[in-house]
């Protein structure tokens, strides 16, 4: 039972990451038809943000109280603004090329972790997190690290203020629109190119998070572990629906408990096989996802 | 080869072959370009000329005949995959997969069933077309991006497995180096790195053949239409579907095949071939060079290897370690130039090095002003 319920925490707990990747991920592809590539990148610059800071060179940041969460603060923040940047500066040059908007965050997702890995180094840094953190406490007989229940939380958090701005404010109304038809919001004079540096800002602020977070969950900062966080939320992505946030919620906690359990129960390392054989499973009964969106 | 006939052939209304006089016997002879190409290809070993910049030996050591048979096998594969971009349309990030399965299954023919390399050579394309089919088939069930991420999540898996070192068979991190004494002894060795050009050259010309004729095939127009527009394909009464699994399988094929020669080239399989980097590297090669276009990814492929090779030795060098770190940090990684330079690409030549030119040629109207409007929108 104990082993159930830490496996259960632990598998919620590598989902909300998944999921803070995977809503940013998804809005952006529903809204400009763009994959973005740069997406584990930015969620890099959260985490050596975040680590930056909290390592004690941010005035009043540090790894523990108020200073962490100042730290983690400052790295959304630089998440944010690099999403920011990467928008005006990379993807909106391509408006009109939605296809060499894609290739353009190829090239943005390799010279980022190549230039983090220049300046900190390509071994994996310890992450400075608070004490509090780093404990467990007793759940059904179990001992649950702390930092899982963070991550769920955050998640949560992260989901609920998506769903109350997608659906109850007019910039919301606006993306919302824009995913089911950009040439009808464009038709109806909206300028959705500022719906999209929005949803950029709001991915990346989300994937900078999943960064800091990230750093928790580990226990360290690697130039490479975007990337490959990057590919299990494009197959949340896929698995929940293009485009849907709710979608990408449900896919999020599906795939990180399979993960978690198939990495237990069969041979170690096998839980990421069978995260893609089930993605294959779905797709031959459901080509559009959980929750019947299309590409 | 075929390359000079099909080329008289495309050339033939061209409007700029003058009645007669020099500029027609000029416009002539530039027409027979790339058989005179294979040609200095083909003697390449025998030359001792040095190109100082380019390469660190003179074009015929050994060191310089590696690096131009990397540059060559990349050029192919490079154009191997453009058929899915290219020419049908479909961006996949699993290509390495199917490179990495030949080269990975022939291997594991040879050192765990012992058997002779033609055989295991056969069975390891055998089974990368056979992992096309399953996987493609299975992916094209998703269309867009969707594809693309499919695609992905499969060679990842692939990437994965084979790091995770099942039963021992595929080495993990480390790869496997293949029995030398089960490989043919005239393309094993040092002494004998000029056939191993020579073989890379053959699977070039080979992958420029194969998709020449296969995108001028009937086939090959519905790729175009699937490529342009995909709902008019199904309307015309054609399902997408069969074609786009053919390009799928045939690119798969080139690639597994791409996978053997890398195996022979390199003398072992290696991890890095099956990560998603390495698809990226091929996307990378493939718009730098020109996508669509028939000369332009075998460009784009042997300029980025002979770069990515280059680059690497630059990063080492003595100049850049006495930089200031400002620009010592950003020259030591390769990838974040290559990074750069294809966001540069994709930003300010659109078309690629293949377009360039008539690009140049027609700077004062551009045409279809596909350009510069698009690029302030």
């Amino acid at each position: 039972m104990s082993t159930i319920v830490l496996l259960t925490m632990t598998g919620l707990g590598l989902g909300a990451l998944y999921f803070l990747i995977a809503s940013g991920l998804s809005l952006i592809f529903g809204l400009m038809d763009v994959l973005n590539f740069a997406h584990g990148a930015l969620l890099s610059i959260g985490a050596y943000g975040t680590w930056w800071a909290a390592s004690g060179n941010l005035p009043g940041a540090g790894s523990g109280g108020a200073g962490f969460v100042l730290a983690v603060l400052f790295g959304t923040a630089v998440g944010t603004l690099a999403a920011v940047v990467l928008e005006l500066a990379v993807v909106r040059p391509l408006y009109t090329r939605p296809r060499e908007q894609v290739l353009a965050t190829v090239g943005v997702g390799l010279a980022v972790p190549a230039l983090l890995s220049g300046i900190w180094g390509p071994d994996a840094l310890t992450f400075p997190g608070p004490r509090a953190l780093s404990g467990t406490f007793g759940l059904l007989g179990a001992q649950v690290p702390v930092n899982r229940l963070v991550l769920i939380a955050a998640a949560v958090l992260v989901l609920l203020a998506l769903r109350l701005f997608l659906g109850r404010t007019r910039h919301g109304l606006v993306v919302r629109a824009g995913v089911e038809d950009r040439a009808m919001v464009t038709a109806l004079g909206i300028d959705v190119r500022r719906a999209f540096t929005l949803v950029f800002a709001i991915g990346g602020a989300a994937a900078a998070l999943g960064g800091a977070l990230g750093g928790l969950y580990f226990g360290s900062v690697d130039p490479r572990q975007g990337t490959s966080l990057l590919i299990f939320a494009f197959v949340v992505v896929v698995t929940g629906g293009m485009g849907s946030v709710t979608g990408a919620a449900v896919a999020s906690v599906v795939i990180g408990l399979v993960q978690q359990f198939a990495n237990y129960y069969t041979a170690a390392g096998l839980g990421d096989l069978a995260v893609v054989v089930l993605l294959a499973a779905l797709l031959l009964v459901r080509p559009s996802g959980l929750t019947g969106r299309l590409a | 080869m075929s390359t000079a006939t099909e080329t008289q052939r495309h050339t033939g209304p061209a409007p700029a072959a003058a009645p007669s006089g020099a500029p027609g016997a000029a416009a002539r002879l530039l027409r027979w370009w790339p058989a005179a190409a294979l040609a200095l290809l083909i003697v390449a070993p025998y030359s001792a000329l040095p190109l100082p910049g380019l390469l660190d030996g003179p074009v015929g050591s050994p060191g310089s005949l590696q690096l131009l048979a990397t540059c060559l096998l990349f050029g192919a594969l490079a154009t191997g995959y453009d058929l899915l971009l290219g020419r049908t349309g479909l961006l996949s990030f699993g290509h390495a997969l199917y490179f990495a399965a030949g080269s990975y299954a022939t291997n594991m023919f040879l050192l765990e069933a012992g058997l002779p390399f033609a055989l295991s050579a056969v069975l390891g394309l055998c089974f990368g077309i056979a992992l096309a089919v399953v996987l493609g088939s299975v992916s094209l069930r998703v269309t867009g991006i969707g594809f693309s991420m499919v695609t992905l999540a499969f060679a990842q898996a692939g990437s994965l497995l084979v790091a995770r070192d099942p039963g021992g068979i595929t080495g993990g991190e480390e790869g496997r180096a293949a029995p030398a004494d089960l490989l043919p002894s005239a393309l094993v060795g040092i002494e004998h790195t000029a056939n191993l050009y020579w073989v890379s050259l053959a699977y070039l010309v080979l992958t420029l053949g194969v998709v020449h004729w296969a995108v001028r095939s009937p086939t090959g127009r519905v790729w175009e239409g699937i490529k342009e527009n995909e709902r008019r394909v199904e309307v015309l009464g054609l399902r997408p579907y069969g074609f786009k699994l053919t390009a799928f399988v045939l690119a798969g094929a080139l690639a597994a095949l791409g996978g053997l020669v890398h195996l022979l080239l390199t003398g072992g399989s290696t991890p890095q071939t099956t990560t998603s980097d390495f698809t990226l590297s091929l996307l990378v090669m493939v718009v730098l060079g020109g996508s669509g276009t028939r000369w332009g990814p075998m460009a784009g492929g042997i300029l980025y290897t002979w770069a990515d090779h280059r680059l690497g030795d630059l990063a080492g060098s003595g100049a850049v370690a006495d930089l200031p770190a400002v620009l010592r940090v950003p020259l030591s990684q390769p990838l974040f130039l290559l990074g750069v330079v294809f966001v540069a690409v994709v930003h300010l030549l659109p078309g690629g090095l293949a377009r360039l030119p008539s690009r140049l040629s027609s700077r004062p109207a551009p045409p279809r002003g596909t350009t510069k409007e698009n690029r302030r929108p």
